[in-house]
């Protein structure tokens, strides 16, 4: 394989002084020109594994270890004021709140055209490039929108502004953070359609969180699995799909709602994840799992390697054998 | 807009006729009349009558005060017992002494509220906040006529930095009205620069913690630029309602630094009426007052609408 763009190593994140622990070693890479899918439940970690990487972390968050390496070059040994300069230039983001993301006392054009500005584009160029990049992110006479405000524009409209403004700074790493969470369903699949043809257009390296597997199954190439700030597993989207190796992917799994299933109680996943102040010695998803043994609240697993590309955190991982349906049910 | 406007003016106008009835009605709750301080203690029963009858006093209530809207309407305030001129007249001619006292008063204690606001909000809970905090807690806590008269004795009367008081008018000499008007306004602007850190502050606060803050980060913009371009401008919103408030109070409440400096403004002309119970001046100049407010409210409603896009939709 290629060097990945970005690499993340050994990611850790506390809370409150560092007794309280957000991600716990996360590591991955990204390829360039693919999708990383990154799964979890709310708490999991998502948001923060998102911020950690454009160095957004909220104050009272600290990185406590880990490197977070793009194209070569590692951010977290950066001074803030360069890692600063990676942003809107070689790493961009989109928020999952368009409603409130957008400045709502500066003209929607003006939002896009300050990172244009920030590369030394002269005013009237960066003008007409955003009225490209409207084009480009399929919004409707682009020349009158970009002297609109927020307030004049749908969620759907303002989620592509959000769009127009990470694609302006054409970044080496894309990261969009539940982009399509507070849509509506058709307006969803719209903006998925248009992340999912930008993506392929320009070959973005897209780090994609959400908390949908059906979203994870039409744009992700690969699956990172986060399970109370740990990684569950991290594998190629069919093998996530098709042979699940971690009890929690599985459950996750099993939780989808299918429209031809015989009606009854929607899967769950039984109890709940631990609280970020009390997490166990363990496994973190022991107590949950239909497979726990004696071991998993002794030591907490290392992700190990299943097969050559797929990684699962578990001391018993499937293997390749049929899944235990009766065990889950 | 121009619906937006003619409803607010509309709003003025029945603002404004409660205030002339309340102006017109307040002075017969007030005990005694204009003869107590025409005529001196001798003057005879008979004396006090045709004076009475002179003003216009011994007709009953309603008529007098149809009198009184019927000038008004034409623009007459009226004529002053006292001063022996029309009421108009003397608030004009006081006029431009309050306006400058104001508006420089208000220009201070905004370049100076606002600043020090900013300040305390991107050092939130650090010295510099506290020292602003502190700061404003005691603009806001002295007594103004307490710190003018101190001014006075420290900048006029120990150095002679600046005239004890008095007014220059800007026409005559600008030096010297600069001189004049500096050390009353600062004492009026020192109770608004408390009021209007604070509001900054606490706006300032909110704003930064909104989601669109952290796309600016995003953007690689640098903190001045985000304090400048998305902060600020989105935390004057509210300051401007603040403003407009300082603004109304300044042209209308600055009757105790007047009277302290010796500046012969309209608070007080009011309040020389209120003493001699000259009700033409009382009247005239309350309703003066409301016009100012209102107008003062008129053009932070407009503002508004310049500085927040949202507010012209509605």
């Amino acid at each position: 394989m290629a060097r990945p763009i970005l690499e993340v190593k050994g990611l850790t994140t506390t809370l409150a002084g560092g007794t309280i622990t957000i991600l716990e070693d996360v590591s991955f890479g990204l390829q360039p020109g693919e999708v990383l899918g990154v799964v979890g439940e709310s708490g999991s970690g998502k948001s923060m594994l998102a911020l950690s990487v454009m160095g957004l972390l909220p104050k009272a968050v600290r990185r406590t270890a880990g490197r977070i390496v793009l194209d070569g070059e590692d951010l977290a040994a950066l001074s803030p004021d360069r890692w600063r300069e990676r942003r809107g230039s070689d790493l961009a983001m989109i928020f999952q709140e368009p409603m409130t993301a957008l400045n709502p006392v500066m003209r929607v054009g003006d939002q896009v055209a300050e990172v244009l500005r920030r590369q030394g584009i002269p005013a009237k160029k960066a003008r007409q490039e955003t009225i490209n990049l409207f084009r480009k992110v399929e919004i409707p006479s682009p020349e009158q929108r970009v002297r609109g405000y927020p307030h004049e524009l749908s969620g759907g409209m303002r989620q592509r502004v959000m769009i127009a403004i990470a694609l302006a700074a054409n970044p080496k790493v894309l990261i969009a953070d539940e982009p399509t969470t507070a849509l509506d369903v058709t307006v969803q699949a719209q903006i998925l359609d248009l992340l999912r043809k930008l993506q392929k257009e320009r070959g973005l390296s897209l780090v994609f969180i959400t908390h949908d597997l059906g979203v994870i199954a039409e744009i992700a190439d690969r699956v990172l699995v986060l399970y109370a700030g740990r990684v569950a597993e991290i594998a190629p989207v069919r093998k996530i799909f098709d042979n699940p190796q971690h009890p929690y992917t599985r459950a996750l799994l099993a939780s989808i709602p299918e429209i031809d299933r015989p009606r009854g109680r929607l899967v769950t996943i039984e109890g709940a994840v631990p609280s970020i102040g009390a997490m166990p010695k363990g496994c973190r998803y022991a107590s949950r799992c239909p497979f726990r043994r004696d071991i998993c609240e002794q030591e907490s697993p290392r992700l190990g390697l299943v097969s050559s590309d797929q990684a699962a955190a578990c001391v018993q991982p499937f293997g390749f054998e049929k899944p235990q349906e009766e065990a889950l049910a | 807009m121009a619906r937006f406007l003619a409803k607010r003016i509309a709003g003025a106008f029945v603002v404004l006729a409660l205030v002339s009835l309340m102006s017109f009605a307040i002075i017969w709750l007030v005990p005694g009349d204009p003869t107590a301080a025409f005529l001196d203690t001798s003057a005879t029963p008979e004396q006090v009558a045709r004076l009475r009858h002179e003003l216009g006093l011994d007709q009953p209530m309603i008529i007098q005060m149809l009198d009184w809207y019927g000038r008004i309407l034409h623009g007459d305030l009226g004529h002053s017992i006292l001063l022996n001129r029309s009421v108009t007249a003397a608030i004009l001619e006081r006029l431009p002494v309050t306006l400058s006292l104001a508006g420089v008063a208000l220009t201070l204690a905004l370049i100076a509220g606002v600043s020090a606001g900013i300040v305390a909000a991107v050092n939130h809970n650090r010295w510099p906040d506290q020292v602003v905090m502190t700061a404003a807690l005691f603009g806001l806590s002295v007594p103004d006529f307490w710190l003018g008269i101190m001014l006075i004795l420290l900048l006029a009367v120990k150095f002679d930095f600046f005239p004890t008081g008095g007014y220059v008018p800007i026409s005559e000499d600008p030096l010297g009205w600069l001189d004049s008007i500096v050390m009353p306004a600062m004492t009026l602007a020192v109770i608004q620069v408390g009021f209007i850190a604070r509001m900054t502050r606490a706006s300032m606060l909110e704003v930064l913690n909104q989601d669109f803050i952290r796309t600016a980060d995003a953007k690689g913009l640098t903190r001045t630029e985000i304090m400048l371009h998305h902060g600020l401008p989105n935390a004057l919103v509210p300051v401007l309602t603040v403003a407009g408030i300082v603004a109304g109070a300044l042209l209308g409440g600055a009757v105790i630094i007047e009277q302290v400096f010796s500046i012969p403004g309209v608070g007080r002309l009011i309040i020389g009426g209120i003493l001699s119970r000259d009700y033409p001046v009382i009247q005239g100049g309350l309703l003066f007052l409301a016009v100012i407010y209102l107008g003062v409210n008129l053009a932070v409603d407009i503002l508004y609408a310049a500085v927040d896009p949202r507010v012209r939709l509605e």
